[in-house]
Parts: C-alpha cells; structure tokens; sequence
C-alpha cells in the first residue's frame, strides 16, 4: 500500500517543485524544454565508446540542480529505479563486444565501454527529463509545445493522462486499502480477485475521469486548455540557451577531459 | 445583477434500460431565491441537476434559463450563467493550484489576463481563501478544498449557483463556514442535500422530491417541520428540530 501511496507522492512531488520560483524556474518554458532536447541530441549522438566526451556533459545538470534548489536526494532516489533497466539493456554488450582495448595498462573487452557508455548517458538523459518536469509545470510545458505548434489534440491528451495517472493511482490505493483491511493475512492481492479488481478499478477511473470531464466542460472547457499566457522570451532567456548550446558543441567537438589531460601533461613536460 | 430566472417545464428523464428517473418535474426559481432541493437517495437530486446543468438531456419537457432553452447549442451560453459545485471538490480541483483551478473557467471564454487575475482574486477574497492561491489543492483539508471549489465557479461571474451536497463530509467549524459563506451570497441559489439544518439556514424555499416527482414545494419553514410529510418522502426532522435525545423532550 505504501509503494501506491508512494507513486502518488512521487507525481506530486515534481508539481509541487515545478512551483518553486528560483532563476531556473522563470525562465522560458519553451527554453528549457529546447535546451533539454539539445542536450538529449547531443548525448544520444555520441559514439559508443566516447566515454571521456560524456564527462562534460555532466555538468549541466549539475548546475541545474543548484540553480534551481532541487531535492538531489530526492530526484537521484528517483533515478534509481531505472538504474535495473540500463543494466539490462547493456549488460548483454560485455559478450557480445569481446575485442580487447588497452586502458591504463588494463585491458578489457570494448562491451564494458560501451555497456558504461549507455550507462551513462541513460542516467544524464532521464536526469534532464526529470529536471525538466522539476523545473517547468506541465501547464507551462503543453504551452511551450503549443509555441512550437505541436497539435492541440496532442498536448490536451498529454495533460489530461497526466491527470489520468493521479486519478487512477488514487483509485487504485482506495481499492487496495478496502481490499487489504479485510485480507490482513495476504500480502498483494489473491490472483482470484485480480480479474474483478482491474475490472472495478478501470471503471471506477473512468466513472472519476468523467466527472472530472464533466466539471471541466461546465467550466467553458471546449477542447483547449488556455494556459496562461507565458511571458515573452528575454534576452537571459536567449542567452541560456546559447550559452549551453554552444557547451553542448564544444563538449561534442572537442574532448574536454582530453584537452585539459593534454595541457596538465604539457605544462608539466 | 442576477435577473434570470430558471424555469423547468414538464421534465421527463430516463437513464438507458432503467426506469423513468425523472417524472414530469415543474419548478420555477426566481432571481435571488434560496431553493434547497432534499429527498431521498435515488429520489433523482444529482440527475435533476444534471440535466440543468446540460450535462445530462432530457427525454421530453425543457429548461429554461432567462430566455434560453437548454439545449446542446446553447450550452457555452448556459453555463457561463449557471456555476455548478461538484459534491466531491476533488473532482473539480485540478489543476496544480487554487488560483490555475480558479482562473481554469474564465481564461476558457478568453477573457484578458487581466481580467482574470481580477476575477480569481476578487472570488478567492468572497470566500476568503486568498491566503490558499499559491497552494497544491491535494494539500488541502476538506474545508479548503470546498471553498476552493465554490471559488473556482465564482470566478466566472455565475447568476446562478448550484450546489450538490455542499456540507457533506465537513467538520462543524467547516460547516457552518459554508453555511455563513452561502448565506452571504446574493446569487440564485440551488442547493441539493441531506443536511437539513443547513437548508433550514440557507434556504427560504423547499422542493421536495420523491421518486422523480414533487412532493412538496414551499416554504423551509413549513415544509421541514412537516414530519409527516418528510417521513412519507424517507426523510427525517432537521436534527435541530428532533426530539431531545436525553429527555426526549418535544421541539416542535
């Protein structure tokens, strides 16, 4: 029961941060949300094996966690639950990628790069997402998509599932706590009960989703949401997302941690 | 201010495969009346409102608001007229705060921004909840959440309010907040529910409904001291008005 209270908690938790009024937080919407596909671009483009180029690129949300005072207890806490799911899409490269490669007089088998590599960039790229809904409400985030002329019909179903989620969560956990109350010896549900249970469970979320629906249409509601209309792009705006594109080139280009290795080494010859 | 007047007219309705739930309903309200709509479960409260609301459409008769039928076409119209509270405020909170949730109504018939920063602000101060703007409606209490609700209808200027169980599952204090809150409104008021005492405070005219029909149809005060009336229709006394449960003493 704690883990569905948990999930809850867990949506609400990235509102409730989005709220928060830091540099971070005012800038532009659509900003973020490009400066963020940038950075996904640029880390899923890199080749397998370019671990050291990565390394930069950890610095981005380095600094947005302290610009924008985020919980990063809270949200690496949160990143760990995806961590078995990298783990199992690479742990198959070790054997399968068997060539040796010589690393600090260590040689090992070019999977384990790659396996690090898609360890890696998993982590920076579902960091950037998290940080992103951190950091931009997703009013504000179906507004941006809106600027960007993302269908209308698309951006009210994004937001009207995200509703949905916390709706059939609640749902679920009212389900589960009547049903736990009187099964104190089960521990999760008896596979008996499961068909009638997602049976009730669905049409309870969809009874609760309709008045919902309801209690948006007798509220004008005609298929599009009107955000409030977002301030208009200034020039810190601008300037954020020049300066990290141009760092995300650079970083792309040039292999940062090489170049400075190579000057400590040079001043030092 | 508020000068339309809600007129229902031989209302029949039926829900699919299921007996007529609505039978041959007539009632007129008048600009500024207080109507407390009380019956028993199922007596067909909540679908009545439905229907008035143009949620639901019924079988045969009409609704008329001012000089506007209910009718798909006319529903936009209707509703920026008549504001509906949901019995549970969960269902209408939610957005991730009270003063989007507020603002939710307004920015949809495309009013400036300025306009609707006036409107959210001036009903969050009607129901004294400007202090709760800021805030996740889900960290909420019952109470809040209520007021909450009723701010988010009166932000779009209603002439009429409609009110499903406005009391219900309160604490007293939250309660009688509401009551004051009511009471202090000068809008059309339709209020169904099963707190009678409330009704008796807010309301100067009752409907009674049993089994899809009026039962009765006057003044609170009359008509819920009527016990004889409200025990043929599965009701009760107000609590106010019941016999001392110590010494059983008489009230009425």
């Amino acid at each position: 029961m704690a883990d569905i209270k948990n999930s809850l908690y867990n949506i609400r938790l990235f509102d409730e941060l989005s709220l928060k009024k830091t540099p971070i937080h005012n800038l532009h919407p659509l900003i973020k949300l490009l400066t963020t596909i940038f950075y996904l671009v640029m880390i899923v483009s890199m080749g397998k094996h370019e671990i050291s180029r990565l390394i930069p690129f950890i610095f981005y949300p380095m600094l947005i966690f302290v610009l924008a005072e985020l919980p990063a207890y809270q949200i690496i806490k949160r990143l760990l639950f995806i961590e078995p799911l990298i783990i199992g899409v690479g742990i198959l490269n070790p054997l399968l990628e068997q060539q040796l490669i010589a690393i600090g007089g260590f040689e090992i088998s070019k999977g384990w790069i790659t396996f690090l590599s898609i360890f890696i960039k998993y982590n920076l790229t579902v960091t950037a997402c998290i940080l992103l809904i951190s950091t931009t409400s997703m009013l504000q985030l179906s507004a941006a998509l809106r600027i960007l002329r993302v269908p209308r019909v698309f951006v009210l179903q994004l937001l009207l599932t995200y509703r949905y989620i916390s709706v059939l969560i609640e749902e679920l956990f009212r389900m589960y706590r009547a049903y736990s109350l009187r099964a104190p010896q089960q521990k999760g549900i008896h596979k008996n009960a499961w068909g009638s249970f997602a049976g009730h469970l669905l049409l309870r979320t969809i009874e609760r989703a309709q008045r919902v629906y309801q209690a948006m249409n007798l509220r004008g509601f005609s298929g599009e949401y009107h955000a409030k209309s977002i301030k208009k792009l200034n020039s810190s705006d601008y300037l954020y997302f020049a300066g990290w594109s141009l760092f995300f080139v650079i970083a792309k280009i040039i292999n940062i941690p090489i170049l400075i290795g190579s000057l400590f080494t040079g001043v030092i010859k | 201010m508020f000068q339309h007047k809600l007129e229902v007219r031989n209302l029949h309705f039926s829900y699919p495969h299921s007996h007529e739930i609505i039978k041959d309903l007539s009632f007129t309200v008048s600009p500024g009346e207080s109507i407390g709509i009380i019956g028993a479960n199922g007596a067909g409260k909540s679908t009545l409102l439905m229907l008035i609301m143009g949620v639901l459409f019924s079988d045969s008769g009409e609704i008329m608001v001012g000089d506007i039928c209910v009718t798909k076409k006319t529903l936009p119209l209707i509703r920026e007229k008549l504001g509906m509270v949901f019995q549970d405020p969960d269902d209408q909170l939610f957005m991730p705060t009270v003063y989007e949730d507020a603002a939710f109504g307004p920015r949809n018939y495309k009013l400036s921004e300025k306009e609707v920063e006036n409107r959210v602000l001036n009903a969050l101060e009607a129901v004294g909840a400007l202090h709760l703007k800021d805030k996740a409606p889900f960290k909420l209490s019952g109470g809040e959440k209520r007021i909450a609700a009723i701010a988010s209808v009166l932000s779009m200027q209603p002439d009429i309010l409609i009110m499903d169980e406005p009391t219900s599952a309160l604490d007293p204090k939250s309660r009688r907040k509401i009551i004051k809150l009511l009471n202090s409104f000068t809008h059309t008021k339709l209020i169904t529910s099963h707190d009678l005492d409330m009704i008796m405070e807010s309301c100067e005219r009752t409907i009674i409904i049993d089994k899809g029909q009026i039962a009765a149809d006057g003044k609170t005060s009359e008509i819920l001291t009527n016990s004889v009336l409200l025990d043929s229709c599965g009701l009760e006394l107000p609590l106010s008005l019941q016999n001392c449960t110590v010494c059983g003493s008489a009230k009425v």
